[in-house]
């Protein structure tokens, strides 16, 4: 598994949101994208996810262009994503909401139980909510819910955008461990994140976005440790407590 | 005014009000399923109705070459006579629904387009399918055959003193069949794999497509299901009402739409409510008012909807339960 960014531009009309971008994910790693409200960092994972048409520039997973892939194929190569805001299907049980993750898939029925487990192992709560609907969870089970059901997919990458947003601490602690664990099975993540503190101690790499474009580079404890990283995006009480 | 007839005729009042609800919720589910998946109102499905209805008289006349002189069937050959045109119908209906998104909506969708443009786009091809028909059936009524040998299947009561009450044979058929779509379309939609997705579509076509849903496919299936429910209903009408012409839709459309919206647009169950709500409405006012009033009571209702509870009867539920 390998994405390949490359002068990536995305435009919303007249405005260019993406101002040539490019970034590399490779197999086992977890990248993250970094930055300020309204950097470009949930319009590069909707535009990986095809949701956003690519202006100009490619993007390459697997050796294959997929600018012009559809949605809905390119969660069949294996990129799924848990989007901004969960994204659960509120009127459907927890279960009906796993059971469409895996939607698009041929074996789907005899793939569904160990899946279903697998999840469940993750996220035990979602078992105990499995015939309540989708919209009477907590933020953080809905947040479960919508990882959970990416990963119904057998993704080789895993898109999440912005898991803590709106979680309570303990929550969000639960949440950054689990990715961990789903990375450490194998499974790909780029993670986009506003909590950077997290999001650097767990990735690998890390990439700092404003307006539109890449400022930085660098391996997350890098940039955990990077002064002008600590004072934009980690506030000082943060870093302090890091120490 | 008459209000005495609510109590004489009380029964029969109610056996044609459920007969005429039941028309209604097929055809409402119509106007819901597509609402639901798209937020567009499909003005043309009055349309995708008439031409249903037209399919069963031109199947029984010209294919098995009834006439209005011709005697009931009966048996087997009743049984698939009707059962070719109730195809018939499903089919005509549902391909022309299917035809209607691809051609009418799709194109704008893709272009991006707001809803608007897709609406007036609905009321053209409302307009051109009716103008369409208008000119090749000269703007003559066409009378359906009747195939069936209408008689009082079910009697309750005493037959030799006046408080009985007498179904007919095609009154039952509409209710028991319509229903039976009814919950076969509502358990689709809540248990199969393609249910899920229409409902999926329909509360958030984005999310959708990040669990690899294929949108143009399941907005087809969705025309193609809501088709074949008013497909159905255009034969249940022609097999009560024997007649049709090509403006047969409008008046009816509407009601189903009225329903659709009375029940809370997008939402099945509304649409079996809404259905028989104004379906009951229409047949006791027109019994006391007289039936002039009919296309009144349905306009009063549409406005009074959307006046006051503008998200319908059962709109608290339409967020959770959509479609």
């Amino acid at each position: 598994m390998n994405l390949q960014i490359n002068d990536l531009h995305v435009f919303y009309g007249k405005i260019e949101a993406i101002k040539g971008i490019s970034i590399t994910v490779n197999q086992g790693e977890i990248v993250t994208l970094i930055g300020a409200n309204g950097a470009g960092k949930t319009t590069m994972l909707k535009t990986v996810s095809g949701l956003r048409p690519v202006g100009s520039g490619s993007i390459i997973f697997d050796g294959q262009d997929i600018s012009k892939v559809s949605a809905h194929e390119r969660v069949e190569l294996g990129i799924s994503q848990a989007p901004e805001g969960r994204g659960i299907f509120p009127g459907m049980t927890v279960l009906e909401n796993l059971e469409i993750g895996k939607y698009f898939r041929k074996n789907r029925k005899a793939e569904m139980n160990e899946d279903l487990e697998n999840v469940y192992n993750l996220f035990p709560r979602l078992k105990e909510r499995s015939g309540q609907a989708g919209g009477t969870l907590s933020g953080g089970e809905q947040q479960m819910l919508a990882i959970g059901r990416a990963l119904m997919a057998r993704p080789k990458l895993l898109l999440l955008d912005e898991p803590s947003m709106g979680l309570a601490p303990m929550m969000i602690q639960n949440i950054f461990r689990i990715i961990t664990e789903i990375n450490r099975t194998g499974t790909t993540i780029l993670l986009v994140e506003q909590n950077a503190q997290q999001a650097l101690q767990r990735a690998h790499r890390a990439y700092v976005l404003e307006t539109g474009k890449v400022v930085k580079e660098a391996k997350a404890s890098d940039l955990l440790n990077d002064p002008a990283v600590r004072a934009a995006y980690l506030g000082t009480g943060a870093a302090e407590g890091h120490h | 005014m008459n209000f005495s007839v609510v109590l004489n005729q009380f029964w029969p009042l109610l056996i044609s009000g459920l007969a005429l609800g039941f028309i209604y919720v097929l055809i409402s589910l119509g106007y819901t399923m597509v609402y639901g998946v798209l937020r567009l109102i499909n003005f043309a499905n009055s349309e995708i109705f008439m031409v249903g209805t037209f399919a069963t008289v031109i199947v029984s006349r010209y294919f098995f070459h009834f006439d209005q002189n011709t005697d009931p069937l009966h048996g087997f050959r009743l049984f698939y006579t009707m059962g070719a045109c109730l195809i018939a119908s499903m089919l005509m209906s549902g391909v022309t629904a299917v035809m209607v998104e691809l051609i009418a909506y799709r194109r704008l969708r893709a272009k991006g387009t707001n809803r608007l443009a897709s609406l007036i786009s609905a009321i053209g091809t409302s307009i051109m399918l009716q103008e369409g028909v208008r000119i090749l059936t000269h703007s003559t009524p066409m009378s359906n055959p009747r195939l069936l040998r209408k008689f009082g299947a079910i009697t309750i009561g005493d037959v030799n003193t006046p408080n009985n009450v007498v179904i007919r044979n095609d009154i039952l058929l509409v209710i028991v069949f319509a229903a039976a779509l009814f919950f076969a379309v509502d358990r689709f939609v809540s248990k199969t794999l393609l249910g899920k997705a229409i409902r999926a579509v329909s509360m958030s076509e984005e999310t959708s497509r990040l669990m690899g849903i294929n949108l143009n496919r399941v907005i087809s299936a969705t025309f193609l299901i809501g088709g074949f429910m008013t497909g159905a209903a255009a034969f249940l009408y022609e097999t009560v009402y024997e007649n049709t012409k090509y403006n047969v839709g409008f008046s009816i459309g509407l009601a189903a739409f009225t329903a659709a919206v009375l029940g809370g647009i997008g939402n099945l169950r509304g649409a079996f409510f809404g259905g028989l709500t104004l379906g009951l409405l229409e047949v006791f006012i027109a019994a006391v008012l007289g039936t002039q009033w009919k296309s009144v009571t349905v306009f009063v209702v549409l406005v009074l909807v959307l006046l006051f509870k503008p998200n319908g009867l059962f709109g608290e539920a339409v967020q959770q339960s959509r479609v």
